[in-house]
C-alpha cells in the first residue's frame, strides 16, 4: 500500500495543524511540553490518518485501535489529533493544563475522550499497551494496539521488561512508535545517558523493528504497513524525528522540551508555519 | 459503595484447624475462573508459592506467567484491565507492593482500574526467608494510594470471602496474604464484607482491634484476660481500608481503650489508620502492637511472632498496661 497524494496531503496538514495546536495550546496554558508533540507530529498524524481505527464514530467500539501515549508529556499532540479525528471539539484545546480540564497536563484515561491510558511517568505505557495487546488476542479482536514512546524514555528498565513480555507472548498486534530525537530534558541523550541502538536492541529482545525518518510520512507509513502484515511478533518503528520541528528556533533545543513560548515566540512561531 | 452493618459472631478460642490464606486464594481463584470468564491471572515467578498454579492449570489460556518482572506485571495488569478483564495479580508482598508501587501508583490506582493484587508471603510469618522477604511496610504504601481497597483477611475461610469480594469491587484492591498455616478463627458461613468489621468477642473493658494473623493472637490474648477478670472485645478488621468507622467508635466509647494488633510496621498500618479515626473523632487510651520500626529476622513463623511481641501473651500484657492509663 503506498499512500494516495489525496491521502499524503492531508497527513500533512494534520501534522501542521498539530504543531499549530501544541504552540497555541502550550502558549495559553503558559506551560507544558512542545518540543516533543512538534518532532512527532509528522508520524504520529501518519499513525491516526492512515492506520489508527479510533474516531468520534468508532469511539464506544470495544475492538477498536488504542493508543498509548507512554511519552506523556507530549499529550499536547495527541489532543490536538483527538480533536482532529472528531472525538471532541477543537475549543477544548483551549482548557489544556486548565483547573478542572479533561486535557490534564499529563493523560488522565477517559474513555469518552479516546484518551485510553493515564500516563506520564515514563516507562509505563509499553507494559499497558502489551497488556491491552494480550486482552484484545483473549477477545479474539482485531484491535492493534499502539504505543508512542522515546530515546529518553528507553533508558527505563520496565520497557525493557515490557519488550521482553511482549515477544514472549508474540504479540504481533502491538507497535510501539519510538520518537528518536536525540534530545532529553537535560540536554543531548548520547550525553546523558546514551541508549545506542534501539533498532538493534528491539530486534535482539525479538521484535520486527526498523528505522525510518520520522518526518518522511511515506516511510513512516510503509514501516505501519510492514508492521500490520508481521504476525509472529510485536513491531518497533524508532522514528528519527527533530525536536521542535518546523519552527527554526525550537529545533533541536533541549530548552524547548518543557517551556512554553511566550507571546512573541508564539507570534513568530505561527509565522513560520504559515499562520 | 459498601455495606456499613457490623455483624458479631461469637467466638471463644481460635481452632485448632490451620490453614495458609494463600492456599484460600488459590481455591478461590479456581473456583471464581469457572464462574466469570472475564478472569485473567498474573504471576511473577510465583505460581508455585502463590498459589495461582492452580489457576493456571485449570484456564492456561487466561494465566500469563510475567516472569521475574514485577514493574511489567503491574502495567499489563493495567492494560488487561482497560481492556475489560478483572486482573488478579500475584507475587510476594514485597515485590508486589514494593518492587511496583509506582507502576501500581500511576497506571492501575490512577485510572481506578479493575486489578486485584493478592500478595502473599506478608510479614514476619514468612520465616526463615529473613528480612529480604518479609514485608512490614505493605498497608502503609497501598492504604495510602487514592482509590485502592486494602484487605488482610483472618484466615482462611475469610480469605476465600475476600478474594471473591475483590473480583466484584469497584477498582483496584491489595489483598494480603499470609505463607504459614494460621488458625481458622471465624465460624464456616462467615460471609466476608468489604468495609465491615467483625465482633468476635463481646467486652468493655479493652476493644482489641487486629487484622490477619493478629486475629488469633486477640482472641489468645481476651481468652488469658478473661482468666483474671477482665473482659476484651476483639474486632476483626479485615479490611484496612476503607475502615468500618461506626464499629470503632463505639468499640472506643463502649470500651474506653483501643488496642490494635498487625503483623505490620506498627507505623503506617492498621494501628496508625486507628488512631487516624479515634483521634479525630473519639479519643481513648490506644496502643499499637506491632514491628515497631525495625526489620525482621530469619526464625520459624512461630518463633517470629514472640519474638517481635506479637503473640497471645504478649497481647494481653501490653492489654493490661493500657487498661491501667483509663481515667
Amino acid at each position: 500500500m503506498v499512500l494516495t497524494p489525496e491521502r499524503k496531503h492531508e497527513i500533512e496538514q494534520v501534522a501542521r495543524q498539530v504543531r499549530i495546536d501544541t504552540i497555541e495550546m502550550t502558549h495559553a496554558a503558559g506551560c507544558g511540553h512542545p518540543g516533543g508533540p512538534m518532532g512527532m507530529a509528522d508520524f504520529m498524524a501518519t499513525l491516526f490518518i492512515a492506520h489508527l481505527r479510533l474516531d468520534g464514530g468508532n469511539l464506544h467500539d470495544p475492538d477498536r485501535d488504542r493508543m498509548v501515549l507512554g511519552n506523556g508529556h507530549t499529550c499536547a499532540g495527541l489532543y490536538s489529533l483527538l480533536s482532529q479525528k472528531g472525538i471532541f471539539p477543537h475549543e477544548l484545546l483551549a482548557t489544556f493544563r486548565k483547573l478542572g480540564s479533561p486535557l490534564q497536563g499529563h493523560p488522565h484515561r477517559n474513555p469518552e475522550l479516546g484518551i485510553d491510558m493515564s500516563t506520564g511517568s515514563l516507562g509505563t505505557g509499553l507494559s499497558v499497551g502489551a497488556g491491552m495487546a494480550l486482552a484484545a488476542r483473549l477477545n479474539g479482536w482485531g484491535s492493534r494496539i499502539y504505543v508512542a514512546s522515546s530515546d529518553g524514555e528507553s533508558q527505563e528498565g520496565q520497557i525493557w521488561e515490557a519488550a521482553t513480555s511482549a515477544a514472549h507472548y508474540g504479540l504481533s498486534n502491538l507497535c510501539v512508535l519510538v520518537d528518536f530525537n536525540n534530545i532529553q530534558i537535560d540536554g543531548v541523550m548520547r550525553e546523558v545517558m546514551d541508549v545506542r541502538d534501539l533498532r538493534a536492541k528491539y530486534e535482539a529482545f525479538g521484535w520486527h523493528a526498523v528505522e525510518v525518518d520520522g518526518h518522511d510520512v511515506d516511510a513512516v507509513d510503509g514501516a505501519l504497513c510492514e508492521a500490520r502484515v508481521t504476525d509472529d511478533r510485536p513491531s518497533a518503528i524508532i522514528c528519527h524525528t527533530t525536536l521542535g520541528k518546523g519552527v527554526s528556533f525550537m529545533e533541536n533545543d533541549a530548552g524547548w522540551h518543557g517551556v512554553a513560548p511566550d507571546d512573541e515566540q508564539a507570534t513568530q512561531a505561527l509565522a513560520e508555519l504559515g499562520v | 459503595m459498601l455495606a456499613k452493618t457490623s455483624e458479631t459472631t461469637t467466638v471463644e478460642t481460635p481452632s485448632a484447624k490451620k490453614i495458609a490464606t494463600r492456599d484460600a486464594y488459590g481455591e478461590a481463584l479456581v473456583q471464581l475462573g469457572g464462574e466469570r470468564d472475564d478472569i485473567v491471572v498474573l504471576d511473577a515467578d510465583l505460581s508455585g508459592s502463590t498459589r495461582t498454579k492452580g489457576f493456571s492449570k485449570a484456564f492456561p489460556e487466561r494465566f500469563f506467567n510475567m516472569g521475574v518482572a514485577e514493574a511489567n506485571m503491574m502495567g499489563t495488569a493495567a492494560g488487561l484491565a482497560a481492556m475489560g478483564k478483572t486482573v488478579f495479580a500475584s507475587s510476594f508482598a514485597m515485590f508486589a507492593a514494593g518492587k511496583a508501587w509506582e507502576q501500581i501508583r500511576q497506571s492501575i490506582c490512577v485510572p481506578k482500574l479493575d486489578v486485584k493484587i493478592c500478595a502473599s508471603h506478608a510479614g514476619l510469618t514468612v520465616g526463615e526467608d529473613g528480612k529480604s522477604h518479609q514485608m512490614l511496610e505493605d498497608l502503609t504504601i497501598m492504604g495510602v494510594l487514592p482509590n485502592m481497597t486494602v484487605i488482610v483477611p483472618a484466615d482462611a475461610v475469610e480469605a476465600r470471602g475476600a478474594v471473591r469480594a475483590a473480583a466484584e469491587l469497584e477498582g483496584p484492591v491489595y489483598v494480603r496474604l499470609s505463607r504459614a498455616p494460621t488458625p481458622i478463627v471465624l465460624p464456616d458461613g462467615h460471609t466476608f464484607e468489604p468495609g465491615v468489621g467483625t465482633t468476635l468477642r463481646e467486652g468493655a473493658d479493652v476493644a482489641i482491634v487486629a487484622c490477619g494473623v493478629e486475629v488469633g493472637a486477640a482472641l489468645e490474648a481476651a481468652g488469658l484476660l478473661a482468666a483474671d477478670g477482665v473482659e476484651a472485645r476483639v474486632i476483626n478488621m479485615a479490611t484496612v481500608k476503607p475502615l468500618d468507622e461506626d464499629l470503632l467508635c463505639r468499640a472506643a466509647r463502649e470500651c474506653g481503650a483501643v488496642l490494635t494488633a498487625e503483623e505490620h510496621q506498627v507505623r503506617g498500618g492498621l494501628g496508625s489508620a486507628v488512631s487516624d479515626l479515634l483521634a479525630r473523632t473519639t479519643p481513648v487510651p490506644m496502643d499499637m502492637v506491632g514491628v515497631d520500626d525495625t526489620f525482621g529476622e530469619s526464625g520459624t513463623a512461630e518463633e517470629l511472632l514472640v519474638r517481635f511481641g506479637l503473640d497471645g501473651a504478649s497481647l494481653a500484657k501490653r492489654a493490661r498496661t493500657l487498661i491501667e492509663r483509663k481515667s
